[in-house]
């Protein structure tokens, strides 16, 4: 049962959340609810072609149109320079499209009009005419000798983006050789899109007279996007203010910055009016960014006993028509080298090449910190394949393979130190929760019966909360996070963050934080993000970060007023600074606990009786450079029954067991883990943003992009173990995609498991039951 | 054309286009944006508003056909500031993280509430598998209602002893 926000000491409590008080009352505040005096509504023209020629655009019957104001091409936006926009991976971007379009759906055209209706009457009206080119869809053709290439832009006559390779190629490839066991597959993370259920967009407001822009949009890191929109769109950085209002789901679909933002900020400075773009769901589908999409190769060498030797990956990477990927701007190929997982491999080689196809432009970070969760699926599935060749239980194998909890901080053979873990701890706990020794001997009662049950595991580790600083950065701005803190006269607090929240709950969990350092209640701090004028500088929301790093900065802006709250505690109660102790909830004068002073009266102090000599006020600010990333990991167990007749595999049950170190509210986290697992479970068996020869897409909207409703989703049962990171502040180490990254590879591994005895090992994913249907049927087991 | 409509008990009217939308005139003619809209194929019942008592995705109803009716919305549901035991059960049971979703959640539960005041976690699991979430996986959705469930009953009880 959830706990009231005036409960004391509420860290590690499952305090009721703040926000719900206006979210249950359908008074949330959405970019969309959002309307401006004298606001106008942008709608965009789209190309239905994947790769073609433009050979013209005429907009005279949109501008004629009554009600439209503006229409913008790609020729208006390249008088500004604006007709091209960098992303976040140091590639460019068509705003709207000049020359020729890269994928179907492309921004061409932008009309703005009184109405939101009248604006698409408007695109519609918009006559562009293509010339058809040959059309790349598949990531190998792209690299092929012959094949077109895509970017005319660029100076490389080659739909190559980038190389990236880590480890010691050599020695993993003399590994192999000499390993007695290797295995060998072919892995693929399909393209998938977070589909946060409020679409992007925003609200562009310049004011002419105060030469200043306020920009409403769907963000998860504000600051940054202030920033950006400084530096590419030539605006005084003062005189842009962001305001991410609340935000209807992210997964990392609200970090890039999209063409219908630049569009609506270009048509706002022209008209000098309030521009709103809210795209339609079909938009965001099949242009807002997706997420993976990963071709892997694995190699795993292993001895007799089942000891892993090496590990050698290779990868090709579709990105689309442009590299937009939102990852830390040293890393092209994100965290991918977490890809060894929980285990202490002697030796590993990765390497990742992106290619350009024509597919919409990404990706994206999708509940997940950068490839993280490829790397992770990656892994899990060999471990599972291993374990099929060498007829070992993959719980075993996982056991002998484990990094051992006295060996952390873990430096791996692909550069990364580990917090902490204690994986074996953790595997044994969800395998207790569902007696897995007695659902092996089910399992083979039920082979020796013709029926097909399987259970998977995925013991995965996860590597988020970047900073530190020295390593990560977004265009050359360091990832660290912050939070400041007033306390007020009487006691009550206002906390800002440079995170933004997008249903994680820090309204409440970092309002818990700052309650338990002050020893108020999680009703006396109220918490704001998202205000780029008020809150400070902060790199945002997204890749689990937010706990790593905006939590730190929390914990120790609160300790830096709880110092001074001390000195000032000391001068009310007549003592010495040294003579000053903290329970928890109040100071007392050592060795005197009946002289006692609580938060609000030193606040008050801090206003109208201050020691001699003391600055005024009670406030702190911090900005917090974590030392390292932290390393959430769990393991995640699902069984499953697959229908003979159909292919359709039930989740029987799936037990989730995380380690995110120190929990400050378990009511939120285990609600961070069961839409995590539904999402990884949509992945699994039911989403893929495909394609047609012709670079249609194939899953514009929610009738083919399938979101698992109440009635398919599994019952979820979750477990916890606590090693908290040794690093961090409060311990804490991020958890929002856990579930979201440990679970596709427990659902296939699961799938696998029930056809390993037929010689399966692999079946990619999504894995519809026709599919599934299709592996029985060339096995002879269909009913 | 002009249409009237009664909302959450108020007699409204407005001056609509053929084509607009039950959901744009709740929400850009009758400021009420509790209403949302996530999708544009009907699918994910963020729209979900009761119409004469029944639930209906509002994104796909047009607001001439609402000419007439009775619409009810997410801001119908407290009563003399006191929250619906559905609100309560959401909050109570975290069965809500962004709030995108949420609105329709709470009307397409109410209907719910209205025809079965004591559903099975299957019924509940069905009733609600037009509302697409995105954040919960629907368990403490699911936990809400029940949550719910015997106070709407009590409370059905009280109003009927209070009636007779």
């Amino acid at each position: 049962m959830a706990l009231e926000i005036t409960e004391p000491r509420p860290m590690g409590k499952p305090i009721k959340r703040k926000e719900d008080a206006r979210l249950v009352r359908g008074q949330g505040h959405y970019l969309d609810d959002i309307k401006l005096p004298g606001m106008l509504y942008l709608a965009l023209t789209r190309s239905p072609y994947a790769h073609a020629r433009i050979k013209r655009i005429d907009t005279t019957r949109a501008k004629a149109l009554p009600g439209v104001h503006l229409v913008l091409t790609g020729e208006d936006l390249a008088k500004l320079n604006l007709s091209w926009m960098p992303t976040l991976a140091g590639d460019k971007q068509m705003v709207l499209a000049t020359g020729k379009v890269l994928f179907q759906y492309q921004e061409v055209a932008a009309v703005v009009a009184e109405s939101r209706a009248l604006a698409e009457d408007g695109a519609q009206l918009v006559e562009v005419e293509y010339e058809p080119l040959p059309v790349v869809v598949d990531p190998f053709r792209a690299l092929e000798p012959g094949a077109p290439v895509l970017r005319e832009d660029r100076e490389e006559a080659s739909n190559r983006i980038f190389h990236w390779e880590v480890g010691d190629q050599a020695e993993t490839d003399a590994a192999l050789r000499n390993s007695a066991v290797v295995v060998k597959e072919r892995i693929r993370m399909p393209r998938v899109h977070p589909a946060p259920l409020e679409p992007c967009g925003c609200i562009a407001d310049y004011n002419a007279a105060r030469a200043h822009l306020t920009w409403y949009v769907t963000s998860q890191a504000p600051h940054a996007h202030r920033t950006v929109l400084a530096m590419v769109a030539g605006l005084p950085e003062h005189k842009i203010h962001v305001i991410s209002p609340d935000i209807g789901g992210g997964f990392g679909n609200k970090v890039p910055v999209f063409p219908g933002y630049v569009a609506a900020i270009v048509a706002s400075l022209s008209l000098n009016r309030p521009v709103k773009w809210v795209e339609a769901r079909t938009e965001n589908l099949t242009s807002t960014n997706f997420a993976r999409d990963y071709h892997m190769e694995v190699q795993l060498g292993a001895d007799r006993q089942g000891r892993v030797t090496a590990l050698r990956v290779t990868t090709l990477a579709d990105h689309g028509a442009f590299d937009a990927a939102a990852d830390p701007t040293k890393f092209p190929a994100g965290l991918f080298s977490i890809v060894t997982g929980s285990y202490d491999f002697p030796v590993a080689y990765a390497e990742v090449d992106g290619v350009y196809t024509n597919k919409a432009p990404g990706g994206v970070a999708y509940r997940c910190s950068f490839r993280v969760t490829e790397a992770s699926f990656l892994i899990e599935r060999a471990m599972n394949t291993l374990a099929l060749k060498l007829q070992l239980d993959p719980a075993e194998l996982r056991f002998r393979n484990f990094i051992p909890s006295e060996r952390f901080p873990y430096r791996s053979p692909l550069g990364w130190t580990y917090d902490s873990g204690n994986y074996a701890a953790t595997l044994q706990k969800a395998l207790d929760m569902l007696d897995y020794p007695a659902l092996r001997r089910e399992q083979a009662e039920r082979r020796a019966r013709g029926e097909l049950m399987g259970i998977g595991i995925s013991t995965f580790t996860e590597i988020v909360g970047a900073g530190p600083s020295n390593t990560f950065d977004i265009l050359g701005i360091k990832m660290f996070d912050s939070c400041e803190i007033r306390v007020h006269p009487t006691g009550k607090v206002i906390a800002r963050l440079g995170t933004r929240h997008q249903g994680q709950g820090h309204e409440t969990t970092f309002a818990q934080v700052i309650a338990e350092e002050l020893g108020l209640t999680t009703d006396d701090v109220i918490v704001e993000e998202g205000d780029t004028d008020t809150a400070p500088y902060g790199l945002g929301t997204y890749a689990s970060r937010s706990t790593p790093t905006a939590g730190g900065a929390a914990a120790l802006a609160a300790r830096r007023v709880r110092d001074k709250a001390r000195k000032i505690a000391a001068h009310l109660l007549e003592v010495r600074d040294t003579e000053v102790e903290w329970d928890g909830e109040r100071f007392t004068a050592a060795g005197a606990p009946d002289r006692a002073v609580g938060m609000s009266e030193v606040a008050l102090a801090a206003y109208t009786n201050l020691p001699a000599g003391m600055e005024p006020g009670l406030e702190a600010t911090y900005y917090y450079d974590p030392p390292n990333l932290t390393f959430p990991n769990g393991a995640y167990v699902a069984v499953v029954d697959i229908d003979k007749g159909t292919g359709a595999v039930k989740v029987r049950r799936f037990v989730a067991v995380d380690d995110c170190g120190t929990v400050i509210n378990p009511m939120v986290v285990d609600g961070q883990i069961h839409g995590g697992l539904t999402e990884g479970f949509a992945i699994a068996f039911m989403q893929e943003i495909a394609f047609d020869e012709e670079g249609n897409c194939l899953a514009p909207n929610f009738m083919d992009y399938l979101v698992p409703t109440a009635v398919e989703t599994p019952h979820w049962e979750t477990g916890r173990t606590v090693t908290p990171s040794p690093h961090h502040p409060i311990g804490a180490k991020g958890v929002g995609e856990s579930p979201n990254v440990g679970s596709p590879a427990a659902f296939a591994n699961a799938v696998v498991d029930a056809l390993g005895h037929l010689g399966v090992t692999n079946i990619d994913i999504p894995l519809f039951p026709w599919k599934v249907w299709e592996v029985l049927r060339q096995h002879g087991v269909t009913e | 054309m002009r249409i009237a409509v009664t909302i959450n008990g108020k007699p409204m009217s407005a001056d609509v286009e053929p084509r607009t939308l039950l959901a744009y005139l709740i929400r850009d003619e009758f400021n009420l944006t509790g209403t949302h809209v996530g999708c544009d194929t009907t699918s994910c019942g963020a729209c979900t508003v009761l119409m004469d008592g029944t639930p209906v995705k509002s994104c796909t109803v047009l607001a001439v056909q609402a000419d007439g009716t009775e619409v009810m919305t997410v801001e119908g549901l407290e009563h003399n500031g006191q929250l619906h035991p559905l609100q309560q059960g959401f909050w109570e049971s975290h069965g809500l993280q962004c709030g995108f979703c949420t609105p329709g959640m709470l009307m397409t539960t109410y209907a719910l509430l209205q025809r079965n005041p004591d559903p099975s976690e299957t019924t509940i699991r069905r009733a609600i598998s037009g509302n697409l979430c995105r954040c919960t996986g629907y368990q403490n959705i699911v936990t809400a209602v029940q949550y719910a469930a015997p106070l709407v009953r009590e409370a059905r009880t009280l109003t009927t002893e209070v009636g007779e």
